[in-house]
This record gives C-alpha cells, structure tokens and sequence, in this order.
C-alpha cells in the first residue's frame, strides 16, 4: 500500500460514501454539506498525484518540503470557498432562533472552533507520537506545526462560548466540567510550545514535547464526554454520530461548513508552518542549501 | 432573505456585540496567523540564502 493509494482511496471514500450516506438518509436537505464533502474528496483525490509510490520517501523533510508547497493552494482555496459559503448560510440562509434570538448565530464560530480544537490536539498527539515511536524528523515537525494554530482555536473557543454565556446564562464564565476541560486544554498547548521552545536540542525537544502531547491526550474525551458525566451548565451536544442533528437543516449546514473551513484553513496554515521549520531545522542541510541558491538564480 | 435592512442585520436582535465580537475575534487571528507566518517563511528562506552565499 503506497501513500499515494491511500490518499487517493481517502478522498474517493469521503466524496462518494459520505454524500451518498448524507443523500440516502436526508435527501436534499443537507446539499450543501454533499457538494462541499464532493469538493473535499475531489481535492483530495487530485493530492495524491503529488506523493510517490515509495512511502517511506514522504519521511524525509527533504521530499515533502516541496510536495507540502504544491498541497497549499488546493486547501488555502477550499478554505475560502468553504468560509464564504459557510458565512452565506450563516447570515443569510439560517432563520433565527425561536429560544435564542439571533445571539444563536455564535454557534457558527463556536462549535467548529471547539471541534477543531480537539481535533488539532488528537493529530498534534498522533504525529508526536509516531515521531517517538519511529524516530522520524518529520512526524515530530508536523506536531510541533500544529501546536500554535490548535492554540488560536481552543482561545476562539473559550472566548466565543464565554460571549455567548453572557447574554445566555447571565455570566461570562462558570468553572463548569466543559469550560474548565477546554481551559486545561489551551495549557497543554501553551506547555507543549513553552516546553518545545525551552529546549535547545531539537531532537530532545521533539521526544520531551511528545510525551506531554500523550499525556495530555487523556483530556480530550474528558472535554468530548463532560456535558454528558457531569450536570453541569454547558448544554449538550446538538451533533451525536448516527442521530439526527437536534438542530434546523440550514443551521446545521452552515456549521459543518464553517468546521470544512476551518479544518481546511488548518492543513493549508499548518502546511506553509511545517515548511518554516523544515527550512528553521535543516537550515545546515546540503538539500537547503542548494534549494536556496537555485530560488536565487 | 430575512433582514429587513443592513441596519437590522447589524443590531443581531439586540446580540450586535456578542455576534461581532466573536466573529471579528476569528477573523482576527486568522489574519494575524496568516500575516504571521508569511513573516516566518521570508525570514526563514532570506536566512537560508544567507547562509548558503557565505558558503
């Protein structure tokens, strides 16, 4: 099995299986959702013409320096097409709340952002834990790439569901299980960098921050299942797999759109960061090098 | 659709700061980020260059 096959078969799967299961279940209703879920896999598809059939070759920074360049584009656009669709549904499309009014419309910033939040910290985890188990420059690169934006994302968070608390519940802050978790989170990826930072030798670096990413993994299903083990204020999910969204369709549509964006914006901004590294870290590197002076020429 | 004028979309209901400010804080950080890491990529690719000149 080559990277190539697999990246390939990953945007096939998401362009067909997911729109179709979308279409059987709902029909229509959810349209926008399948075409940007068949714009997804359609990049993704084209993606794979850029890695090899040799899979350990993508291992080395020196070959996914330039392949990372040429991914770029593809996700900074789908992030564009997706937000503008997304803030479209958003402002124009979505009806106002019948509970809510329209301070509900902070919902379309909040909940992708705390998705992505997780989401970030569970591939920052994954790829720092690959680089401790295979030793591999790469892997640690791409968690330390990831750190600084699943920061911006767990802040977005916590601010925007604190300026929805206000006219909600009255109170910009409880030390309620959801908002407290969320909160730890933010220090983990604050520790992971600090701790990333204060360590000259980059490959101790890299093994040093790993382990806190693990360890600090155990928060995210803390987060995920809070609203569900404790009572407390943070309402529960609108979105379970498998049931119903407890939502109206357009709301729906326009919050898995701005998540598409978001996620987008991250591969794209996580992409160009890991390419600063690369340059930071193998800046002594023949393959740099000669890089450099043939941008020059 | 449902704004009656720009004036209206603007207030969100009463919520005008809560709805603003989220979204403008968003906005916010992606720009900063993105401004942000272009000034990495020059800087890191200008030091690159200079390193391999004094070679």
């Amino acid at each position: 099995m080559s990277l190539k096959k697999i990246i390939f078969a990953l945007g096939l799967i998401i362009a067909v299986s997911a729109a179709a299961l979308i279409f059987f279940a709902h029909g229509l209703k959810y349209i926008s959702v399948n075409v940007a879920l068949l714009a997804l896999g359609a990049v993704l598809m084209r993606q794979s013409a850029y890695f090899s059939d040799n899979f350990y070759q993508h291992a080395s920074p020196q070959t996914f320096y330039p392949t990372a360049g040429r991914m770029i584009p593809w996700f900074a656009w789908l992030a564009v097409v997706f937000v503008i669709y997304g803030l479209y549904i958003s402002f124009a499309i979505a009806p106002t709340d019948f509970q809510q009014g329209e301070a509900y419309r902070i919902i379309f910033v909040h909940v992708p952002a705390a998705w992505m939040s997780m989401v970030i910290y569970l591939a920052m985890a994954f790829w720092a834990g690959v680089g401790l188990a295979l030793n591999s420059k790469l892997s640690a690169m791409m968690a330390q790439a990831l750190a600084p934006t699943g920061a911006i994302f767990t802040l977005l968070a916590l601010v925007t569901g604190s300026l929805w608390g206000k006219p909600m519940w009255g109170t910009y802050w409880v030390w309620d299980a959801r908002l407290t978790s969320e909160l730890i989170l933010l220090f983990l990826y604050l520790g992971f960098m600090a701790l990333q930072a204060s360590i000259d030798e980059p490959r101790k670096a890299d093994r040093a921050g790993a382990l806190l990413a693990l360890v600090g993994a155990v928060n995210i299903p803390i987060i995920y299942f809070s609203v569900k083990w404790w009572n407390t204020l943070h309402q529960g999910s609108s979105i379970n797999m498998g049931a119903a969204p407890k939502m109206a369709a357009t709301m729906f549509e326009g919050m898995i759109l701005m998540a598409l964006a978001f996620w987008m914006y991250t591969i794209a901004v996580a992409l160009i960061r890991v390419r600063c590294i690369i340059l930071e870290r193998e800046r002594n590197s023949g393959w740099v090098k000669e890089l450099s002076l043939k941008d020059h020429a | 659709m449902q704004w009656e004028s720009w004036s209206v979309f603007f207030n969100m209901g009463g919520y005008a700061f809560y709805v603003w400010f989220s979204f403008g804080l968003t906005a916010l950080c992606v720009v900063w980020e993105v401004i942000a890491l272009r000034k990495r990529s020059s800087e890191a690719l200008r030091l690159t260059r200079l390193l391999s000149q004094n070679d």
